[in-house]
């Protein structure tokens, strides 16, 4: 059937802000949709208020509504747009669970709004757990012994009937948010209480555990004619247990015997035809080990993680095709658009592996519980190709940029046998590796089977691995044969490890393969295994074989470099900026290679390059691709600092790297040369100092006077950065980094903290112009991550000479250094003195938010300088742009319910997940749309009940604030030493809890609506402190760490608003007068 | 390992390792894309005179079982890998993929790099290709004799009648080189089935009192069993028929139909066709070389049945007035999808139909 006539206006749900869970798959899968659908000529109004996407961009959907999702608002815009249709199900599960609201309510119904795709009951029949469960018995497909559970005592005696373990799965969570497996009566208690308080419908599954059996997933398409395919099958190698954004995933599933393959195909087809599901749809299955028993875990009516994989994974866009069929296409009218001349109505068909693996923040958190489950934890993933699950396993490893390079990880080897057991059996992010070295002390592989359930064949491979490893031993680089190392490299052994192996050089080594005349060769991702002639230029490389790419000698073609996977401090806004990098050597001309490993993200998706390279971003594997493509350079500046970091290496190897110099990169990212920088341009910065033992800390802390800011000097990102006030703080820091690292934490960077004003700015330079969109002010003092900071542009307390004397800074820099392309320039101002607090040489976090809201295509005007035309010719406004009318704030979102152990204490370490923005032509009104809402602040009825517990450092601060909300009839609760303060200060607290047992028993009873807890410190479990915000997160209370904060946030509830307007960012950058309005020349 | 050549006669070569039997070989070299059924191919009676290519490059992973073989043993010439997975990991498994090879005396060749040997057969169409123990300097200059399709044939099929079931009906299935899973599919719906040799003639056929008669999938030309053609005419308009694949071809040829060779044919689990009456979409398991030209196909006898999305061929016909049809594709799957196994069913209906009838259509025809 061919497109709806009747359709003609869409509105699209995106997903809101990263959290763990729900990532940057749904900004690729919702522009792909967008844009299928204005290619029909629709005219697509969006909501999605995270800024960092690119499907919230102009050019995605005709008007771009950065609103608050929640039915409120889009009911609004659904009043002013009057759109035709709606489709729900790319928004992940806050699309899904929107729609799902926004028809129950009415509202489609009284706008006339037809819900596209797969309808209401469709929806709720995968979704709710009974109705599914009951759909599946009437289609007699089978799934575990299981009820739905809403109060304690029933869940209690349904277990008593089927038995333990059993694990639960609460309704309507994010990435199976609050499940887990429960195998005694304590523990069933504990996670039934804090499942039901998850799910919005209390309701939690409890099921008899499987745990153990294989898990397998289908990604299946329907159409309106009742047309299905599997675009995918994908099998977990961490088998049921572990949270499939959590597992090791291979496509196609490796195992599975074809009667097992179309066995559980055919009743994917049967599960997906008796949902009547109009689009994709995934599809999880147990399967039992040894017999051909199975049981449909879960399905998901929407596209999603998995999806998004299996997309990148095969070359088949889901999310476009299901945007087609959403529009009353069929699949077999839809082109393959790889091949360009077969259809959507086929099969794919794979002749390579891909493996996927999780990437988590416990780099960053090594204080997390690392155990993995049913509740995701990952923040990201990596996806590697190759011919042999080897190959591509190792592939995979170098993309996370872990600095791992095999699957041997420093430490492992000190643990002793029964620790190692121990992370062997109980599933955790170091298993694999834990594996590895369980197989290096020849430990059987059937103890490592018994112990992880992990199939034999997968055991088998990574055995095969480390035994080769142990071939290549024996050998040094002069001694070894031709076919041994060849074989190295087919396994994609990185040159890293086999050089240490072979005791040389990575470089040595690369001499060596041009000496015996080897090179990776590229083959295509086709979706058809060779069958047919594919038109799409998606390509990965592998060491065997022939070379099917052909590489023209176009002297116009230059590599991009992406930002790898989604992890905390390098999210989806860095490929924001790689997006619009390649997009803008598209238009200038040049063609576009881009390489990257993330499968989640737009930049992989093979129609935004000229020509796409599916790798590591390691150095062997970039430097393989610029010798393929014969590249006239790299642009580095756009993928964080994964591309940054290879700066140096590259400009070794003699590939030109466009825009800033690697030496001047240099120059800004080394603390000591950055100083000198400064010195020599007398521009202030904090002083500071490095200290390479512990001899030398008294004085050199001394000289500086506490609060200082210390750091060890590897460490990106904040990772491992503390504020210590005092000596006995300090030394409990060096203390513990010092065991965290294996005294690896030397030297040590320590600098003097000032808590004053911090702002930022993002700067296009081509060395001798800039221009500056806007400064960016922060909400909170110095010393919290800018990226957890409440931020607000244009800045409310900065005069006109301080913005002057920030403009001369920026000018000074990009001049001196010279800064060719973009640049981040964090400031702080302590009593009225500008400090300069990093210069981060590259597009940052907030160049998104910028562009957006400014209306300046910053990257495209960088990537113009990098290629040497002057801004002045670009552009008529340098220096710092007119301020628009209009306020935007940006409140990061946190992943805190998913990271058990992490202490979500605002602080110079980033750990928020994701952010949004909110506008408005009042600030009030735009800081409304942010935390207040997402908080449900203004619902708190009155009066509200508030938890203090403040440090000693800060209570005679944070008194105002206190007394403010006394004043307005707060009932308060405090720990001992704060009540005692607050008293003495002339007002009540209600109640004073003296333990951690004292404040569960007080919180049970009567949760508070706001904690504001300031810890000395944080991070430190056994402190109280720790409890509170720990009880916060599961209690789901909004609880701040910072005064600056909650400052804000009162003001803003205490304004009372004529109403909100609900205004697209087409319609807030055309309401801009005339001459602020940017043009490109 | 022993290194061997794959030569094409077209003048590429592979080199590989050897597996299996080290003996040297010929044939046409044909590749299929399913990412799983392995042992299904390698027993398919269909590839019997081929060089059977993998597209996937990890092959044997869930070794060697009892239960998925699709005839009485290896039916394939040989087979082109890339990796070859040693240590099978499977409930089932019995053996390897090479023990398999080796015990049945099949040669392969492994650690090829399957995909460009699928592209140089992409462009060339039709390639025959030699296994081989020495380096050649000359391909043209070797024997490319066409195989006889019809010795083929002969060796595949059955050289006695055998009845399987105990069903109410009787089908016979004529053998040009059947699939087990086709006598499996029909056995579970009431049917006892004899297997008879593919030179069985009508008058042999009449004597089984058959209700219905299956013309199995097989190797090769179609044309090369042009002197039956006449013969399966008559069986067609005298029992409800069901062609598969090879039977297909030779049903449309029966009625003056004419077949083609393809440019490299359809082998693969992913092959979508679409019944033309509802519009429906169906992805479907394929083996073959050979198409029948739908112009050829008289329109007075037959309606067009499926079509392939793809490549718009051919894919089944259904006779406008008696019980007869045929599919190119593959309903009893093993390998590959069984969304269309309803043709079986709906066979089986048409002669459960006709018996009730007692064979009035054909008394009418």
């Amino acid at each position: 059937m061919p497109k709806r006539k009747a359709i003609n206006k869409v509105l699209v749900i995106g997903s809101g802000p990263i959290v763990i869970g729900q990532a940057a798959e749904f900004d690729y899968a919702g522009t792909q949709a967008c844009l299928a659908l204005k290619e029909e000529g629709i005219e697509v109004v969006l909501v999605n208020n995270n800024p960092a996407t690119i499907m919230t961009d102009d050019g995605v959907a005709d008007r771009v509504y950065m609103e608050p999702l929640d039915v409120g608002t889009l009911e609004k815009i659904i009043a002013k747009e009057q759109p035709d249709g709606l489709i729900g199900s790319l928004g992940g599960q806050t699309g899904l669970n929107l729609t799902v609201e926004l028809s129950d309510q009415g509202i489609l119904d009284h706008y006339h709004v037809e819900l596209l795709g797969t309808s209401v009951s469709s929806i709720k029949n995968g979704e709710d757990r009974e109705l599914f469960r009951q759909l599946m018995i009437d289609i007699q497909e089978p799934i575990a012994e299981s009820k739905i559970i809403q109060s304690v005592e029933e869940g209690l005696s349904f277990v008593e009937e089927i038995g333990f373990p059993v694990i639960l799965r609460p309704a309507y969570t994010l990435g199976g948010e609050g499940g887990g497996f429960a195998y005694s009566k304590e523990e069933f208690v504990d996670l039934l209480k804090q499942g039901l308080s998850l799910s919005p419908i209390q309701q939690v599954l409890v099921e008899k555990s499987i745990k153990g059996w294989k898990e397998i997933e289908y990604e299946v398409m329907r159409d309106e004619n009742d047309t299905c395919v599997i675009v995918c099958n994908m099998e977990n190698m961490d088998p049921v247990g572990v949270h499939t954004g959590d597992s090791i995933v291979v496509a196609p599933s490796q195992t599975l015997s074809d009667v097992q393959y179309q066995m559980l195909r055919t009743a994917s087809l049967k599960v997906i035809r008796a949902l009547d599901v109009v689009g994709g749809c995934n599809i999880q299955f147990a399967l039992h080990p040894t017999s051909n028993e199975y049981i449909i875990i879960e399905v998901n009516p929407r596209v999603s993680r998995s999806s998004a994989l299996a997309s990148k994974a095969t070359g088949y866009p889901i999310a476009r095709i299901a945007a087609k069929c959403a529009i009353g296409y069929t699949l077999d009218e839809i082109l393959n658009p790889i091949t360009g001349n077969t259809y959507a109505s086929f099969e794919p068909a794979l002749d390579y592996i891909v493996v996927k693996l999780p990437r988590f923040p416990f780099d960053k958190f090594t204080e997390a519980d690392r155990s993995l489950g049913t509740q995701m934890k990952a923040t990201g993933e990596v996806m590697a190709i190759d011919r042999s699950f080897e190959g591509a396993l190792h592939k995979a490893i170098r993309s996370l940029e872990l600095n791992l390079y095999s699957l041997h990880f420093p430490g492992m080897k000190q643990k002793n046998t029964q620790e190692l057991l121990d992370l062997v059996e109980i599933p955790n992010d170091l298993r694999l590796f834990a594996i590895s070295e369980a197989f290096k002390r020849k430990i059987p592989i059937e103890i490592i089977m018994e112990l992880t359930k992990i199939d034999y064949w997968f055991l088998q491979k990574i055995k095969r691995i480390i035994d080769g490893e142990q071939a290549l031993a024996s050998y040094q680089l002069s001694t070894i044969p031709l076919d041994v190392l060849k074989r190295a490299k087919q396994l994609n052994m990185s040159d890293h490890r086999i050089a240490e192996l072979l005791g040389t050089t990575s470089k040595d080594l690369r001499n060596k393969y041009k000496a015996y005349g080897m090179q990776p060769v590229y083959k295509l991702v086709d979706t058809c295994a060779g069958e047919f002639d594919a038109v799409t230029p998606y390509y990965y490389s592998t060491w065997h074989g022939h070379d099917e790419v052909l590489t023209n000698t176009n002297q116009k073609k230059i590599l991009v470099l992406g930002s790898g996977p989604i992890r905390i401090g390098q999210g989806v806004e860095f490929d924001y900026c790689s997006v619009h990098a390649t997009l803008a050597l598209k238009k200038i001309g040049y063609e576009a290679v881009v390489m990257n490993n993330n499968p989640e993200t737009v930049s992989t998706d093979y129609s935004v390059a000229d020509r796409l390279y599916f790798e590591p971003l390691a150095l062997e594997d970039v430097l393989a691709v610029i010798e393929k493509e014969h590249v006239a350079g790299v642009l580095i500046q756009f993928g964080g600092q994964t591309a940054i970091n290879l700066a140096n290496e590259l400009k070794e190897e003699g590939v030109h790297i466009f825009g800033t110099l690697p030496e001047h990169i240099d120059q800004m990212e080394d603390r000591e040369q950055f100083y000198n920088f400064l010195n020599a341009l007398n521009i202030p910065h904090i002083a500071g100092h490095i200290v390479h033992e512990l001899d030398e800390l008294p004085s050199l802390v001394h000289e500086l006077g506490f609060p200082v800011l210390i750091r060890p000097s590897y460490v990106i990102g904040g990772q491992s950065m503390f504020i210590c006030y005092n000596e006995k703080e300090l030394y409990h820091y060096i203390t513990r980094i010092q065991q965290d690292t294996n005294d690896r934490c030397w030297p040590l960077l320590i600098d003097q903290y000032l808590p004053g004003l911090e702002c930022e700015v993002d700067v296009v330079s081509d060395g001798n112009e800039v221009v500056i969109p806007g400064i960016v002010e922060h909400v909170e003092k110095a010393g919290i991550h800018s990226g957890d900071s409440m931020s607000v542009f244009p800045p409310v307390t900065l005069s006109d000479e301080t913005k002057e004397a920030i403009v001369e800074i920026v000018q000074k820099i990009s001049r001196n250094l010279p800064v060719v392309g973009m640049m981040n320039i964090q400031f702080v101002i302590h009593h009225d003195t500008i400090y300069v607090l990093e210069v981060n040489p590259r597009s940052s976090r907030t160049v998104p938010i910028m562009s957006k809201v400014t209306g300046v295509p910053m990257v495209e005007w960088a990537v113009r300088a990098q290629l040497g035309t002057p801004l002045k010719a670009i552009t008529d406004e340098v220096n710092l742009m007119k301020e628009p009318g209009y306020y935007t704030i940006k409140a990061p979102v946190f992943s805190a319910s998913k990271l058990k152990g992490v202490d979500h204490v605002l602080g110079p370490e980033m750990k928020s997940t994701g952010e949004i923005i909110g506008i408005g032509y009042d600030k009030q009104e735009a800081l409304k749309k942010t935390t207040i809402r997402t908080h449900h602040l203004e619902e708190i009825t009155n009066p509200i009940r508030l938890f203090v517990s403040i440090s000693d450092r800060l209570k005679q601060e944070s008194l105002p604030i206190i007394r403010e909300l006394s004043a307005r009839g707060a009932i308060i609760t405090a720990t001992e030493g704060t009540a005692k303060f607050i008293e003495e200060n002339g007002m009540v607290t209600e109640r004073i809890v003296k333990s951690k047992k004292d404040i569960l028993n007080h919180w049970q009873d009567n949760p508070p609506h706001i904690v504001l807890n300031i810890p000395n410190q944080g991070r430190e479990k056994e402190k109280i402190g720790f409890f509170i915000r720990e009880l916060a997160v599961r209690f789901q209370v909004p609880y701040f760490t910072s005064l600056e904060t909650l400052r804000a946030l009162v003001d803003g509830l205490n304004q009372i608003l004529q109403g909100e307007e609900i205004l697209s960012l087409q319609e807030y950058l055309s309401r801009n007068s005339k001459s602020e309005q940017v043009t490109t020349k | 390992m022993t290194k061997g050549y794959l030569v094409l006669e077209t003048g590429e070569e592979f080199v590989g390792d050897w597996i299996g039997a080290e003996q040297e070989v010929s044939g046409e070299v044909v590749f299929n894309t399913s990412m799983t059924g392995y042992q299904e191919m390698m027993t398919d009676p269909s590839y019997a005179g081929q060089l059977l290519t993998f597209c996937y490059p990890m092959i044997g992973n869930y070794g060697m079982n009892t239960s998925d073989d699709e005839s009485q043993g290896l039916a394939v010439s040989a087979v082109i890998v890339s990796d070859v997975c040693g240590e099978p990991s499977h409930y089932q498994a019995i053996t390897s993929f090479s023990e398999r090879l080796k015990a049945a005396s099949i040669p392969g060749l492994m650690n090829v790099d399957t995909r460009a040997l699928v592209g140089v057969i992409r462009k060339n169409k039709t390639v025959n290709g030699k296994i081989l123990l020495e380096k050649q300097k000359n391909a043209h200059e070797l024997n490319w004799e066409a195989p006889d399709w019809l010795a083929v044939i002969n060796q595949v099929s059955v050289k006695e009648p055998r009845t399987y079931g105990i069903g109410q009906y009787h089908i016979v299935l004529v053998d040009y080189g059947y699939k087990k899973s086709i006598l499996e599919e029909v056995l579970t719906l009431d049917c006892k089935v004899t297997v008879v040799p593919f030179d069985t003639s009508f008058e042999k056929i009449k004597e089984l009192e058959p209700d219905g008669i299956l013309l199995s999938n097989g190797p090769g030309d179609p044309m090369a069993l042009s002197h039956y053609f006449t013969e399966i005419k008559r069986i067609s308009e005298t029992y409800p028929t069901l062609g598969i694949c090879l039977g297909h071809q030779l049903l449309a040829l029966a009625y003056g139909g004419k077949t083609k060779k393809m440019a490299y044919g359809h082998r693969g689990g992913n092959h979508p066709v679409k019944d033309m009456q509802t519009g429906k979409v169906w992805i479907t398991s394929q083996n073959h070389g050979y198409v029948v030209e739908e112009a050829s196909i008289s329109k007075q006898n037959f309606n067009i049945w499926f079509q392939n999305v793809n490549d718009h061929s051919l894919e089944g016909i259904k006779h406008r007035q008696l019980p007869v049809q045929s599919v190119q594709f593959h309903p009893e799957a093993h390998p590959g999808p069984s969304d269309t196994a309803y043709i079986f069913r709906e066979f089986i209906q048409q002669v459960v139909a006709n018996e009730e009838k007692g064979a009035q259509i054909y008394a009418e025809a």
